[in-house]
Formats: C-alpha cells, structure tokens, sequence
C-alpha cells in the first residue's frame, strides 16, 4: 500500500505530494493513508497462541478461540469449528473478555471478622489455614455419628453451594473432599434450576438429560419452544431453530410474553404462567380423542398396554387426588400405582419414595435419583395389546384427560380455543412416520411446585406422537449454566453420588449390600449398580476400600430427609448449620426468598465466598437490603466472611458438560493473577491442609479424609493439581492402572476404579476425548468427534426408537439407526443407543436380568421395562400422572379441580418471612391480584454478576423494570418509563414501568388476567443495580426435585417508587395484615 | 403429503454441505395461521409527522410512527460548540469584508478607514483561527489540514485559503500600523482584500456542505447570506472605528450588506418551506434579531450616524452584533433541523413522492 | 455513479469490494454485534440509561456504538404469524445498523485531514492517528454514523474490522451473529443474494419487505452495508432519501462564488459610491 511515484527522502511521507504525484489525486484513498495504517494487524494474527476454550456462561458450550500475547489473553472469539455454535457468540460469549479481564474482577484475598465494619486484606496461605481450621472445628462441634438411632457419620454443620459454572473436575473434587468430611449439605444452581428435569425425563424415558442435542433441531418439522426463552436464553443454539425453519418447520412460541423468540416464531400462544399442565393436557386429549397418536409406536415402545393394579385410583376419581394419599404428611404412597402383576417388594423393592416416618424432615430429593435410574421391577407386569382394557394405562390416560378440553384450557391458561386448534393441527401433522415435532423447554416448565409434572406431560405428549429417539423429535431440556449438566452428573447435589447413584440413607442403607438390594433395579441397565458403586468407592478410598470392608460403604455420610439448598437455609436459619462454602453461587440474588438467604448467612459462625468480585452473597453483611432497611445491623452480625478471588476459565484448565451431555475441554491459556485461583487448587490445598492439620489422628471420624485417594500432581508457580489427572480418576482405570474404555468395563470386584461411570470412556486410551476438536466441516452433521458426550458418545438417546420395531427405519426420511441383518448390528450415522447386537426380535427369558432383561424392542435401556412411561407407577411422589394445580400463589382458583387447589404434596416452609399470599377466591387474594413471572434477558446472565459487573452488558439492560400491558398500566396508573412497586406477602420492590403490548392481557373465565414480567438478574452490586425479584418470591418446592416456584406466584403493583428504611418492612406488613395473611394461611393441603 | 409441504428438507441426510448456511433462508412467520396483508400505511402516515414531533410522555412503548425511530433525530449532532463556530464563521466573515473595505479604503483614500479595516481584519482572522483550533478534538493537529488538499472538503480549501489569506491580513495590517515596507503592505493588502472574499464566503459552503437539513438545503443561498453578513460586519466594524469623514464606505457597505442579507434570507425561508422553520424558533431566532439589529444599525449609520459620532459607535456595534446574531441564528437552527427527524424526513419523503409521481407520470 | 471506490481513491490493484448485508429479517436482537464490535475495537461503553425503547438502551450509532440494535413494537402484521397478542396485529422488529460505508461518503469528502479514507476494500476508516476532531464528519453523514469522541476528542466508528479483513477474517460482528443476520462477503455477490432474498421473504407473506441501500444509483451511490427492512427506513431511524451533502458541492462553490463576487463588487460599490 505504499504510494506510487518515488518522491525524495521524508517528503514521500507527505500526503499531499503524493495526492498530487500519484492516482489518488482527490485524496481520499491510497494517498493519505498513515505509517499507522499501513503497518495495521489484527491482534488475532499477531497473537503468540491460541488457546481452546468454551464460553463460561450458558449451557449451550459455545467453542471458543482465546488469543494470549505475553501472556496476556488480548481477545476471545468464537471458534468456528464447532458444529454446535460455528463461530458464534452472543453478547455474554462476545463479552467475555471483559468478564475475564475487566476491572470489576478482584485479585485480593478479603476478610471480615465477626462484627466487623468492613472488609480486610489477608493473605492467601493465611486465609487458607483459617478456613482449615474452621472447618475441623465446626466438623468436630457438629459431628453426628448417629440420629434416632441410626448411624449417619456425618456433620450438619457444614453446606456447600455452588458448581454449575465449575468444571467437572472441580465438582467432583468438591464432592469428594467434602463428603470424606461427612458433609451432605452440598448443593450447586442444579438444584434450583433444572432439578425437575431430571426428575421429569428420567422417571419417562430412563436417563434425566435433554434428549437430543441442538444440531438436530434442523431436522424437525415442527417446534414447540415452551417454558423456554430459546432465542433470548440460548442464542447460539436458536441458529438451529432458524435451520430448522429454513428448511420448512413450523415454529411454536407458548409463552406468557411475546419475546424475542415469539418474534422470530410463526406462532406464539399467550399462556398464564404455571397452567402449562392444562394445555398440554388439553393437546394430550386432543390426540386421544381423535386418534392420532402414534398407534405402532405407543404399542410397541411404551408402557399403553400395561395393565394398572385394581386399586389404582385416578385423580379423577378423587377430586384431584389419587389413590394413597397421607394428608398428615403430605404425602404419597405409590404403591396402589404399581403395575397389575409386578411383584412389588415392600421394603427392598420400593426405594425412597416409602414415606419416612422415622424423620421429623422433609422427604429426600429421591424421585430425581430415580429419575436417572429408573426403577427397580420384579416380575412381568400384565399388557392388553388392544389397549382397551380399561385398567390398561392407555384407558386410563383417556379418562385421566378427558376433561382437559379446549374449554379448560382457555379458562385455565387464557387460550383461546382458535389459537390452540392452531397448536394441535400443527403438531399432530407434523407427526407420524415421515415427520417428527420437537419440544424445547428450560425453566419456564422447570420452576413451578408442580414442574416435575410439567415436563412429565410433555414426555406424555411426545410419546404417545411417536416422537422420542426420533431424529428431528424428542425433548430438549435447555440446561443453564456452563456445565450444569456436568454438576448434576458428577453432583454437588446432596442425594446423589456421582452418575446419579442415589447417597445412601441412614436406616435403610447399613451395608453396601442392603443399599444394592434395595436400590439396584434388577432390569435393564441400572443392574450393573454394583459396578459403578463400587468403582466409585475405589476412586475414593483406594487401597484403603477393599471387599472385606464394604469397600469403605460406611464412610458415606447418610441422609435423613431432605437437606437441599433450602432445607440449608433453614438449618443456618435455626442455628444447626455454621459454616457455608460459596463456590460460584450467589443466593442473595438468585436463590428463592432472597432475605431468607441472607438471614441464613447472618447467622453463620463463617462464610467462605469464592467469586469473581463482591458478588451480594459476599457484602451483604455491610450492605445488603436488610442493613437498608434496618433489619440487620453490621456491628450485631457475628458471621466471620472469607473472600476468595476465583480463577477464570481462560485461567485453568478443565472440562465443562453442555446442556446436551457434551463434555467439552478448555485449556488454561494464561496463569491467575493475584489470589486468584481455581476451585480445582482452592479444593487440592485445603484438603492437604486438613490432612496434614488431621495427620496422626486416630479418631474414627477422620480416617475416611485420611484414607482419602489425595495425591494429586501438581503444575504451574501456583501448584495448580493437573485437571486431566482429575479426569483421568474420573474415566477410571483398571488394576494396572490403564484407562477403561467405557462403563460396560466396570467390574463389582474393587479391580476397577472410576469417579463418574456416565463419564467412563472420556479417557479412553489415555486421550482426553473431551479436548476433541476435529472441525465441523471435516465431519457429518453429528460431528462424533468433537468432544464427547455421555453415555458412550452419544448424541441421540432412545434411538433405537428410530427404527420399527422390526429393526428397520420408519421412514427413510427421518432415517437415524437400525439393525443391519446381514451384519448382525444396530447399525446407522449415531452410535446406537442399544445392545449392538441384541436382534430385534429377540426377547428375554423370564427369568433374565440385567440388560439380558429387555427385548430387542425396548429402547429405552434404562428402564426397568425398557419402555417409555406414558404412566409412572414410582419415582413421581406427587402423582403417576400431571394433574393441572395452581401454584402456590395463585389469584385464579383452580378450574379443574376447584377443591384442590395446589399441588397436595408440594413442599412448603412456613416461616415469618416466607408467608404465602392468599389465592383463588381466598379472602385477600384480591390484594395480590396479578400473575408474575420471573426470567431472563439475553444481555444479562442469572444473578447479574457475571453481566451487571460488564459494562458491555450492563449498559444494554441498565436497569430492573417490570413489564406490564397498557391495560394494567391504565387500570393501575402505571406511567411507562417511571417507577412501579411490586408487592407480595414476603417483600417489596421497585422496578422501571415498561408498557407493552407483548404482555397480553389474558381472558379466562370471564375474568381479566394480567401478568407481570421481571427479569431476575438485578440486585444492589455492580456496574448496574436493581431490586432483585427474589425478593418476591417464596420458597415454595416442588417435592420431586425441591426446585423452587419463580415462575407464578401473585403480587400487587402501584404506581412510584418503594419506601426506603423501615417504611418497606412496613408496606410489606401493611399489606399482609389487610389480606389476613400469617404464617400458616396457603399451608393447606 | 410431503410434496406440497415445504418440510420436505428436514429428512436426515449425511451429504449435508456444512459450508451452506440455510437459516439465512429462514422465513419468519411463513407458516402462521393468518392470510398475509398489504401494508396499507402509506394513509396513515399522512398528517401525521408534526403532530407526533414531540417525544414527551408515552404511555407504552411506541409504537413507532411511520416517520422515526422513537422521534429521535437521524442525523448525529454537529459536535460544534456555537461559540467556536458560529463565532468563526462571524469573524471570519468580519476579517474577509474587512480586509476588502480596508484595501478599498485605501485605493481612495481613506488611511484611517483603511488601517481599521486591516488590524480589524487580522484580529478578527486570528480570533476565528483561535475559534477554529479550539474547537479541534486535539488542537495540537491542526497542522494535519496540511496533510491534503481536498476540493471535496470546504474545510481544506478554507484552510488553504486562510493559509494563503492569513500571512496577507497580517502584513498589511503589520504595516499599516508601523508604516514599514509600504510596498509590500500594498501588496499585501490587495492579496488579502481579493482572498478575504473567499473567506468571508467559504464557510456558507463549509457549513453547506453537510446533510444538516437547514444549511444543506440552504446552499443556494448562505454564500450570499453570509457575504452580506459579513459586509454589513464590516460596514460595522469600519462605522465603529473610522471617523465620519472616512465612514461613507462603512455606511454604504452596511446598507448595501443587510438589505443582500435581508433578500438572502427572505429568499431561503420561501424556497425552504418548513425546513426553515428552526430559523423562527429556539435560539434560531436570533437570525431574525441579527436582520432587525443588521437592519437598525444599517439605517442608523446612514442617518444620524452621517453626523453623530456616537450615533456612528452605536450603529457600528448594533451591525457587528447583528452580524454575530445573524451566524449564531444560523448556526442553532441548523443544529436543531439536525436534532428533529422530521426535517430530514419529510423532505427526503416528498421527494421520493415527487420521482414515485414522475416515473408514474412518465409511464402513463 | 457506481464507479468502484476502491479505483477511484488511487488503488490501481485491489481486492473486491466488501459489505454486509444485514437481513432484518432473522435478527434475534441480541445485541452480539454490538458487543463484540466493543470489545473487538475497544470503543467504550455509551452510558447506563434506561430509555423506555422497547430493549434499545443503546439508542443510536454514535462514536462509541458502532453497531446499533433497534426494536419496534407494532400494531401491524408479519406475514402469517399469528402473534397472539389478543386479536390485534403485532410484530417486534428488530435490525442492527451500522456504518453504511457509502459509495460516496460524505464523511470521507470533507474529512480536511485525509483522516478519514477509503481503503483497497472499499470501505470507509478513520485513521486515529491523523483526525485531529474537527467534527467536520459529523454533520456531513447523511446517516448519523459517526461521531466525535469526547474521551480522544477524535471521530470514531466503524472500520468494517479493517484490520480483520487485512488478515482474511470477517468482522467481528458479522462472526459473532447467532443467526447471521449480518452477512459479510463481496458486495456484488452479497447484492445477488439479497435480491433473491427478498424475493423469497416477499412470496412468503411478508409484502412489507424492502432491501435498502443496495441500489448503486441513489443518493450515496449505493452502501457497501445494505439492509433488508421489514418496514421504511425512518422506523428504524434511518433516512428515506439519503444524499451525499458534496453532491451539491459544485453549485456550492459557484454560489460561494458569486457571493464573493457580489462581495467584492458591493464594497467597491459602497466605497466609490460614496465618494463625493
Ligand atoms: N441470556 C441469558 N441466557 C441464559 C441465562 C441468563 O441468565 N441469561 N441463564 C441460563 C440459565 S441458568 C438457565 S436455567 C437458562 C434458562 O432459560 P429459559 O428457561 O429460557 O429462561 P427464562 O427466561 O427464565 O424462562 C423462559 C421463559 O419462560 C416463560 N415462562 C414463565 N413462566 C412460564 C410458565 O408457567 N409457562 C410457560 N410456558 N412459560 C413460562 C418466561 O416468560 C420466559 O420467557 O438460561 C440460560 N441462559
Ligand atoms: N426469580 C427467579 N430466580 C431464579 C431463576 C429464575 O428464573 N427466576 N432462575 C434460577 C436458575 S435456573 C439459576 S441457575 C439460578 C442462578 O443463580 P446463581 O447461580 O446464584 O447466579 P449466578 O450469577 O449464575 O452465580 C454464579 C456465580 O458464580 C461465579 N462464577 C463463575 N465462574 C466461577 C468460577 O469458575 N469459580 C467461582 N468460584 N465462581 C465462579 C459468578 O461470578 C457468579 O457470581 O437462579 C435461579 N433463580
Ligand atoms: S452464553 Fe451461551 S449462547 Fe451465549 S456464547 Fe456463551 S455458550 Fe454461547
Ligand atoms: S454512513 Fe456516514 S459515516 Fe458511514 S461512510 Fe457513509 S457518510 Fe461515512
Ligand atoms: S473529525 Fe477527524 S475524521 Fe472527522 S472530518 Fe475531522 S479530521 Fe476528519
Ligand atoms: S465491522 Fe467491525 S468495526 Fe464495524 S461494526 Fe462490525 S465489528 Fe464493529
Ligand atoms: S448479532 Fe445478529 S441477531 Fe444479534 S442483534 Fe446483531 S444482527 Fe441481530
Ligand atoms: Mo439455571
């Protein structure tokens, strides 16, 4: 680009001479260009390296590229060889270089004594031997070696929190570290986020992960994205429904606001928040009555033919109850649920789901561990071909939803019945043979006291449509956070050990071998329990875990009841819980109830926060809402808090799960700065400080950390432990130390040792599939070779469903696997999801067990009849079938079952802070008359913390609003652009009008319905502030899964801004005391 | 079924070509239940622009009229400070009639008008210089107007302008006031009487040659605005300053100044139509006040100013702030046809009508 | 009129010419564009303030917002959907916009400093090192592009990734859209595509489509980034008619001319005028 002509010396430089001597003579081009210019270059091409990474915020796992120049990450953009996201970001991926190297992060250690005003600096090792030390302290104070009489080895004075936005190699150090200490109070975001999934899909198809993954979305034709913001939430993987729609799909939006994916759908189904069970209901009926269910699929390939037990009772019978009821407890007892003919074994057969009477606790998050089980069957349970049998589930789902008609759904969800023949004659004829529909969902369904069964309908629906395992069909379950899926997998969640193997319980699980008999189903694949079990316990324990001692089976802490995130609130809340690990959670904002939190957290005796930056849960102490408001004082709160500086992903290196089971690798590209660290490194060093603080003890209740399998190598000037050596326990290894190759290796004898069975084979060969990057472009559209997904690297579970029973495809159009004779294989472009090479035709001998079980026409593996469940005889506890209930907080009285309001076994905290608004036709209902719902925005991410501390994020949504019709803005004075509060019984808050037509009023039953959107991402930290909506919302669970109800609950609204100081606490009460609301009104059954 | 059915490409095929991008061809809203309809706004947008003009309170989000974005402006506000650049357009103005009064002056005669029209002319081109690099971003790069000389761009042919009138204004004002090199003070003084006319006039197209609504459409008639701006400035200055044996220039040329100024602007209000409304509103109206002050010390000059000294003072000062008025008007209003949507609208709208009804004409 | 820039500004050899096309029409509004053109060039955040806008916050493009996001809320109807709104018709536009990197740039014409060029892509950069914020672009841009930044007192915006392209990669931008609304490639081809485009959204119901500024012979002599709008230009804010201000330039000059002359010919008047 040098300009043309030889001018002499310095004088070439002078544009103006070469403006006159060369081309260029207007001078506007070649002439006037600077030294600067000519000498331009792209940081990306100047870069030293480019290092591998993966979008840290969503579960989409968007393949990135970071580009480090001395030693210094210089930018961060897609990378283009993904086959999930293909270069593309959105505006959190497109900020992550800010998130990572922006001001707002800290890189000094804090300290807050008890009492104290203010924060000070503190040395890392220093801090580190403190957190030590509390930790033996409070384990040693707290120690439980029984309870009632039975042995559970296990502190209550600890909880964890936190792991959805960790690696999976750091998870399963928490996990590991923590329960060798006998915590079982360990909790991550899966519990509050998508916890019903799990509880939804695995109790219906075997396994509670999202079904397909998002490239298949191109092949469906027709999609229904319900309970999910898809374009706003997951952006990157809408690409897909825009593929899907380019090649002719037809795309469905139910949801109560018209969003950003409504704008870009063909149709989009206003629907009032939390009545989803009515509408799919009502689409359920609409198949059954006019027969268009998938006929051969449904006979073939779910559980229609099965015959029900005599004494089964339908909720229809019984007023929205069914059959074994305790209203003492508010529970169930499945056991009338069971099939005709299957031996059910009263106290070993059942698992956890047997009401607990030994405890004064709520029932333990059982039905989510069966959820990924499946569930242990004895016997052959009895099967009508016809299907007319009328105790046959396929009778008995028809009588169930018979009432659910087009009638019911318009005056329970506001639908109009127009807009809903729309959505049945959409989805029935695209289904079938030669056309698939898929349902997108995420925690729209996902957060309700009901959710479980929300999502239960859908698996309902899409069974019976024929659409599961199906290219192009399925359920896509859009997961959260980074590697949520990997945190439910390898779980910080309190009931589970890692690859969902159930924690044991206190009574009923003495020996290892009462645990197996009682919990291992004998059918189908969960039967190889033993082997995952006892490999898991090899990982651990090691040499020290040896067949004569149960394999160390004792040295698992055990479970009374429910001790989830929120059980944990109320245990820091009466004082039995004293100290609290924050790892990358911030329930001051995003949890439930969020004074309840903070409550807790004032009556801690220590806090261990590890964050980015002063997230809420970290400053609350000083300035946190109740401080305002003069609820709490700084100087009287005794809570000693510890701030660590958390380590980036571009910072360490490890592996995260996406939301459709893909584990995929980031390389560490530059070291942390400061104190700074990883969870990876905070997890290694303070267990090796504790071991060595421990070293010589000979009390019982240290040698399961003692004996701990704890020799990590290490690397780097921090002493970073190696992430794959982590990887490399959790693939596993056999006795000579060589990685297995897949779970199907795993032996029950102690030879084999893996930390996550799902995970067994991301290590296969000593590679790290994980870290699998062949491009997109060199590979078909499934891409098999860019990282690895579970189980077995498969993308499409059930697909064996993808064939007729016969072996060969329904259609050559939605062709995926089938059963190739001539080879005597299930052959196709997945990896089939199936015996490779169990015939179709091949059926079990009675007496079979294990894999050996199941028919060449049972795809689903997991189950313990290898069927879909249309009907769920156990693992449900609120019911075999979703029944349409009201939320919690509901200004509609139930239409369906108008003496059974809520969902009768939903779990419920009464507590002065956590009271209910009165609903339906209550008296006071009408001080809270307004439907509101809770979600997200594409510019911010969850509790804000990784988005209101981005100034590139924060100055697109800077700041909460509430969204409201120009009806309620004129029935309540609402001024657009000005200031509106928002109460419920719990609290107040403040929030910018924002008047539009996408928040249709609804019409139902002659009544008006108006509902309010509030993003939840703010709170009083950051670039950005806002009141949090959780302030809003009442810890209110749904019993499955304990996922809190944020997606309906009712508030009143007016015009201005909220009182400040004490004036708040007493609107609030103000409000409650003219509604009539205590404690214990909304606690009914 | 599948044949009339656009889903025909969703069968599961392994010879996909990744390198296509079909979600391009995504089509949103193809597949609702609604027959589609034509727009049917071309009525309503009608009537409607200047009602609507106002942002003021909303009761939802808006629906977007047909002729903005939420009312706000489309063009981007000139970062111009009025005081550096109406103030340079006005001196500017000042030094170039100036110097042409002050040569004038001299060919006839007239010293002490001259001597005031030359120093007048180099204060005032120094003071437009100083407005001008203050108002830069990085003043210290003045020097890059040098780097080019670019017939597209008013603002360097003016600096080359300058460049070249500048050194002149300096020299014959230098030499007026000392009396040193009379030669080249001539020269001097002719060089920068013959270039201060560009200067006086230039910065009409610098100002012009924008897509401000007011100054660009006013093209036709801001250099002869400006010029009798200028002269009715210079006419000021030379009121001001000169005794009243000298000032018959002064008068003529204020007279002659405002009334091309008064017809200029008269002219560009006509042939503008609304888009000159900002000249009637806001701070635009010191226009006006700059004609009537333009106007007053004009008729005053001629009149008493002819005997009385101080009538002369006052008449000079009343032309000098008229002058400055009259630039600071233009300058605001334009800013303001910049800031409402409805000035670059509308008229880019009739004028769309306008072609739509010639090709339509033509066809028929 | 639609002579190729590149030629016209002394590149006696050069790459094609390139553009984006931004297709409206799949936009998911979520303001990737914006933040990764941010974070690419550095340019700073625009201020924190709520504007009622629907979800623009960010209002328009200015120095420190190269890409911008509308959204429009309307009472009107798209294609076939059904937007379920209660009976009435609605849609949520959305479309991102940018500098238009004009045939004829305004902004380049009066640039005094040669800051502002056109490079051997055709397009239309800033040159940091050599603006010296005269603001003189500003008002020039037919379209509100550009401004001047307060914090380096010099003009800022798009650089169609300049750099980027000098290293064969696309703008940051055009990478990071989640459904390649914004597409980037060589102008010709990208114009072909549109028209196709068009035709294909236009038979599918949705008649209020329109491409914008792919038409070498309007005002600016066609843009190097055209759109393809589901509604006229000034609801997504911007111009109908846009014309590069120097097209007028000469009867500029010829006026500014006789200005001078009638000037000069005044004075003189007024001064021998009044001579006796
Ligand atoms: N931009 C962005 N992306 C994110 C996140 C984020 O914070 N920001 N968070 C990530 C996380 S942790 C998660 S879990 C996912 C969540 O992803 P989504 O579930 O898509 O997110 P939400 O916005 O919470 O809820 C989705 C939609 O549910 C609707 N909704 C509310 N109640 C009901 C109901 O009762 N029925 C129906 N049918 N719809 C209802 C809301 O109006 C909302 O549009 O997103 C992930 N991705
Ligand atoms: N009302 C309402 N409430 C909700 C929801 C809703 O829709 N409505 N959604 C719920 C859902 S789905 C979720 S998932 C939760 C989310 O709520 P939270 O999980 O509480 O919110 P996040 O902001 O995601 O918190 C994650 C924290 O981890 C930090 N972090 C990120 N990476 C690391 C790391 O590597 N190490 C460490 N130590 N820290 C790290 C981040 O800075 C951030 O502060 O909110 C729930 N709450
Ligand atoms: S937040 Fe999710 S969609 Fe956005 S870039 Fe990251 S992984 Fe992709
Ligand atoms: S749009 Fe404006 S800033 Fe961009 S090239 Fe055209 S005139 Fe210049
Ligand atoms: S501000 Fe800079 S880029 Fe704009 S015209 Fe002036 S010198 Fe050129
Ligand atoms: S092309 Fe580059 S500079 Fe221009 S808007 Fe896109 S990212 Fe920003
Ligand atoms: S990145 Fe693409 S989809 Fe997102 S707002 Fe920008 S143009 Fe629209
Ligand atoms: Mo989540």
């Amino acid at each position: 680009m040098k300009p043309p002509g030889k001018l002499p010396g310095g004088l070439g430089s002078w544009p103006l001479l070469r403006q006159l001597t060369g081309p260029d003579r207007t001078g506007r081009g070649a002439a006037v260009r600077s030294a600067r210019t000519d000498h331009l270059m792209a940081r990306t091409a100047t870069a030293d390296r480019v290092v591998k990474s993966v979008c840290p915020y969503c579960a989409v796992g968007c393949a990135q590229n970071v580009y480090v120049k001395d030693e210094r990450v210089v930018h961060i953009e897609g990378d283009p060889d993904s086959p999930v996201s293909r270069g593309r970001l959105c505006p959190k991926g497109a900020a992550t270089l800010q998130l990572t190297t922006g001001e707002s992060r800290l890189y000094q250690a804090l300290y807050r004594p008890p009492g104290g005003a203010d924060w000070q600096e503190i040395d890392l090792d220093q801090a580190m031997d403190m957190i030590a030390d509390r930790v033996i302290g409070t384990r040693r104070a707290t120690w439980e070696w029984e309870k009632a009489g039975k042995r559970t080895a296990r502190t209550m004075g600890i909880a964890s929190l936190g792991g959805a936005t960790l690696d999976n190699e750091e998870n399963y150090l928490i996990k590991k570290l923590l329960t060798s200490l006998g915590v079982v109070q360990i909790e991550n975001q899966a519990r509050v986020c998508h916890s019903s999934t799990v509880v939804g899909l695995g109790t219906s198809f075997g396994r509670g992960g999202a079904t397909t993954f998002l490239q298949d979305l191109q092949h469906s034709d027709c999609v229904i994205i319900q309970g999910s913001n898809f374009a706003e939430a997951h952006p990157v993987g809408f690409q897909w429904v825009m593929e899907a729609k380019a090649r002719g799909a037809v795309i469905i939006h139910v949801d109560p606001r018209f969003t950003r994916t409504s704008a870009l759908a063909d149709l989009h189904v206003p629907i009032r928040a939390g009545s989803d069970v009515a509408f799919l209901g009502g689409i359920i009926n609409h198949v059954l009555s006019n027969e268009l269910y998938f006929r051969e699929f449904v006979l073939a390939y779910t559980n229609a033919s099965t015959i029900l037990r005599e004494d089964y009772r339908d909720s229809e019978d019984l007023d929205g109850l069914f059959s074994g009821f305790d209203a003492t407890h508010r529970h169930y007892s499945s056991e009338t649920w069971q099939y005709d003919g299957m031996l059910t074994v009263a106290a070993s057969g059942q698992r956890d789901e047997a009401y607990d009477t030994d405890y004064d606790e709520h029932v333990a998050g059982g039905s989510e561990t069966h959820g990924a089980i499946g569930h242990s069957m004895e016997g052959t349970p009895r099967r009508d071909e016809t299907l007319t049998d009328p105790r046959c589930v396929f009778q008995v789902l028809k009588r169930h939803f018979a009432r659910y008609t087009p009638e019911l759904v318009e005056r329970a969800c506001g639908i109009p019945p127009e807009l809903f023949a729309q959505v049945c004659r959409h989805l029935t004829e695209n289904s079938g043979p030669e056309r698939t529909a898929e349902f997108v969902y995420a925690v729209g369904w996902t957060q309700h006291s009901d959710g479980s069964q929300f999502i239960r309908t859908a698996c309902i629906l899409q069974l019976l449509l024929g659409n599961m395992g199906r290219p192009g069909g399925g359920i896509q379950a859009l997961r959260g956070h980074a590697s949520i899926q990997g945190s439910s997998d390898i779980p910080t969640l309190f009931n589970l050990l890692p690859g969902y193997i159930p924690m044991p319980h206190a009574h009923r699980h003495e020996t290892l071998n009462a645990f197996l008999m009682a919990d291992a189903p004998h059918k189908g694949y969960w039967a190889d329990m033993p082997s995952y079990l006892i490999s898991l316990l090899k990982a651990w324990w090691g040499p020290s875990a040896r067949a004569d001692n149960d394999f160390r089976f004792d040295w698992l802490p055990r479970l009374t009841g429910s001790h989830s995130t929120y059980d944990t609130v109320m245990a820091q809340l009466e004082g039995s819980c004293k100290g609290y690990f924050l790892l990358g959670e911030n329930p001051a904002v995003g949890s439930a109830n969020a004074k309840m939190q903070r409550l807790g957290m004032a009556n801690l005796d220590w806090l261990v926060v590890r964050d980015f930056n002063l997230i809420e849960s970290a400053t609350w102490w000083k300035d946190g809402p109740e401080i305002e408001t003069g609820e709490l004082r700084t100087e009287d709160i005794g809570t000693e808090v510890f701030f660590l500086p958390a380590a980036t992903h571009t910072e360490k290196s490890g592996s995260f799960t996406n939301t459709n089971r893909m584990l995929q690798w980031h390389h560490q590209a530059v070291e942390p700065a400061g104190d700074a660290r990883s969870e990876l490194w905070f997890m290694y060093h303070l267990g090796r400080i504790i071991r060595e603080k421990l070293a010589g003890s000979t009390d019982p209740m240290d040698a399961p950390v003692l004996d701990l399998t704890w020799d990590y190598p290490v690397e780097g000037s921090h002493g970073e432990p190696i992430a794959e050596a982590v990887l490399a326990e959790i693939n596993g290894w056999d006795e000579q130390g060589d990685p297995l190759p897949g779970y199907s290796a795993l032996k029950p004898d102690g030879s084999t040792s893996c930390g996550c069975w799902i995970y067994c084979g991301v290590y296969k060969d000593g590679v790290n599939q994980a870290a699998r990057r062949k491009p997109a472009e060199e590979q078909n559209w499934i891409a098999a070779e860019w990282a690895w997904a579970w189980p077995d690297n498969r993308r499409l579970m059930y697909n064996r469903a993808s064939a007729r029973p016969d072996g060969s495809p329904w259609s050559e159009r939605k062709k995926l696997v089938w059963w190739d004779a001539a080879q005597g294989r299930w052959t196709g472009y997945d990896v089939p999801d199936f015996d490779a090479t169990k015939p179709p035709d091949y059926r079990p001998a009675p007496d079979a067990t294990g894999h050996d079980a199941l028919s060449g026409i049972d795809p689903f593996i997991m189950q313990a009849d290898g069927k879909g469940w249309l009907f769920a005889p156990s693992g449900v506890v609120d019911g075999p079938l979703p029944v349409h209930y009201e939320p919690q907080d509901s200004p509609v009285r139930n239409p369906l079952h108008p003496d059974q309001q809520r969902n009768p076994a939903r779990m419920l905290f009464p507590h002065e802070h956590n009271r209910a608004n009165p609903s339906g036709d209550d008296p006071g209902a009408a001080l809270y008359p307004y439907v509101v719902t809770t979600y997200r925005l594409t510019e911010h991410f969850t509790s804000g913390s990784m988005s209101r501390t981005v100034p590139y994020l924060a100055e697109l949504q800077p700041e909460m609003f509430c969204e409201v019709s120009p009806e309620l803005a004129a029935e309540r004075g609402l001024v657009h652009g000005d200031w509106a509060t928002i109460v419920t019984a719990r609290n107040a808050i403040e929030a910018r009008v924002l008047v539009t037509r996408r928040m249709p009023a609804l019409h139902l039953d002659g009544k008006v319905v108006h509902q309010i959107g509030l993003p939840f991402h703010f709170g009083p930290n950051g670039v950005v502030t806002g009141d949090a909506a959780n302030e809003l919302s009442s810890i209110t669970l749904d019993p499955n899964s304990h996922i809190q109800e944020v997606k309906a609950f009712s508030a009143d609204i007016r015009p201005g801004r909220r009182p400040r100081g004490p004036g708040l606490t007493y609107l609030v009460r103000d409000q409650q005391r003219r509604a009539g609301v205590t404690e214990h009104t909304g606690m009914e059954i | 079924m599948s044949e009339d059915r656009p889903g025909d490409q969703t069968d599961v095929r392994m010879d996909d070509d990744l390198a296509l991008r079909p979600e391009r061809e995504a089509v949103v809203g193809s597949a609702g239940g609604r027959e589609p309809r034509g727009d049917g706004r071309r009525d309503k947008r009608e009537g409607r622009w200047r009602g609507e003009r106002r942002r003021g309170e909303r009761a939802m989000v808006p629906e977007a009229d047909f002729r903005s974005y939420y009312g706000l402006p489309v063009l981007n506000e000139p970062t111009w400070h009025d005081y550096d650049i109406a103030g340079y357009l006005f001196l500017g103005g000042l030094a170039g009639a100036s110097s042409i009064l002050g040569e004038a002056a001299e060919l006839t005669g007239r010293p002490l008008l001259a001597r005031a029209g030359k120093v007048g002319a180099l204060c005032a081109i120094g003071g437009s210089f100083y407005a001008l690099i203050h108002d830069l971003g990085k003043p210290a790069r003045f020097v890059n107007m040098l780097r080019v000389f670019k017939v597209t761009s008013p603002m360097s042919v003016g600096t080359w302008i300058l460049s070249a009138y500048g050194p002149q204004a300096g020299l014959a004002a230098v030499t007026a006031v000392t009396g040193l090199f009379p030669r080249l003070g001539r020269a001097a003084s002719a060089g920068a009487g013959l270039t201060g006319a560009a200067v006086a006039t230039y910065t009409a197209v610098l100002v012009a040659d924008t897509a401000v609504p007011l100054w660009h459409d006013g093209h036709r008639e801001l250099p002869l605005l400006f010029a009798g701006s200028a002269m009715a400035a210079a006419g000021g200055l030379g009121l001001l300053a000169a005794p009243l044996a000298e000032a018959g220039p002064a008068r003529g040329t204020a007279l002659l100044g405002t009334a091309l100024e008064a017809a200029a602007a008269l002219r560009m209000e006509r042939r503008l139509g609304p888009v000159a409304e900002p000249l009637k509103q806001g701070k635009g109206r010191l226009a006006r006040l700059g004609e009537v002050l333009s106007a007053a010390g004009a008729l005053l000059g001629a009149t008493a100013g002819r005997r009385s000294r101080g009538a002369a003072v006052v008449a000079g000062a009343a032309l000098l702030a008229g002058s400055a008025c009259t630039r600071f008007g233009v300058f605001h209003a334009g800013v303001a046809s910049a800031n409402d949507p409805a000035y670059t609208v509308e008229p880019q709208r009739a004028r769309l009508a306008a072609r739509e009804r010639q090709e339509n004409g033509v066809r028929e | 009129m639609s002579a190729d820039p590149a030629t016209a500004s002394g590149y006696t050899t050069h790459p094609q010419r390139m553009g984006f096309f931004t297709d409206t029409s799949v936009c998911i509004g979520c303001k990737a564009c914006e933040v990764a053109c941010k974070e690419w060039n550095h340019v700073p955040d625009d201020g924190m303030t709520f504007t009622g806008m629907s979800y623009d916050n960010t209002l328009s493009l200015s120095a420190d917002t190269w890409r911008h996001v509308a959204f429009i809320e309307q009472p009107e109807p798209l294609g076939r959907q059904e937007p379920g709104v209660g009976g009435m018709d609605f849609r949520w536009l959305m479309a991102s916009d940018v500098c238009k990197h004009c045939t004829h740039a305004a902004c380049l014409d009066v640039c005094p400093t040669g800051s502002l060029f056109r490079t051997e892509f055709g397009t239309v950069v800033v040159q940091d090192d050599v603006c010296n914020g005269c603001g003189y672009c500003v008002p020039a841009c037919p379209y509100g592009v550009i401004g001047k930044r307060e914090s380096t007192g010099v003009a800022a915006k798009c650089t169609l990734c300049y750099d980027r392209l000098g290293v064969g990669q696309e703008p940051a931008c055009a990478k990071s859209c989640p459904t390649d609304s914004i597409q980037f490639g060589e102008l010709d081809e990208l114009r072909e595509r549109a028209a196709r485009r068009l035709e294909q959204v236009r038979a599918a119901g949705v008649d209020s489509a329109r491409l914008y500024g792919h038409d070498p012979d309007d005002g600016v002599g066609g843009t190097g980034a055209f759109f393809l709008l589901l509604d006229e230009p000034e609801v997504y804010g911007l111009p109908p008619d846009p014309v590069v201000t120097t097209r007028d330039l000469p009867s500029m000059w010829r006026q500014a001319g006789i200005a001078a002359a009638v000037l000069l010919a005044g004075i003189a008047a007024a001064t021998w005028g009044s001579r006796t």
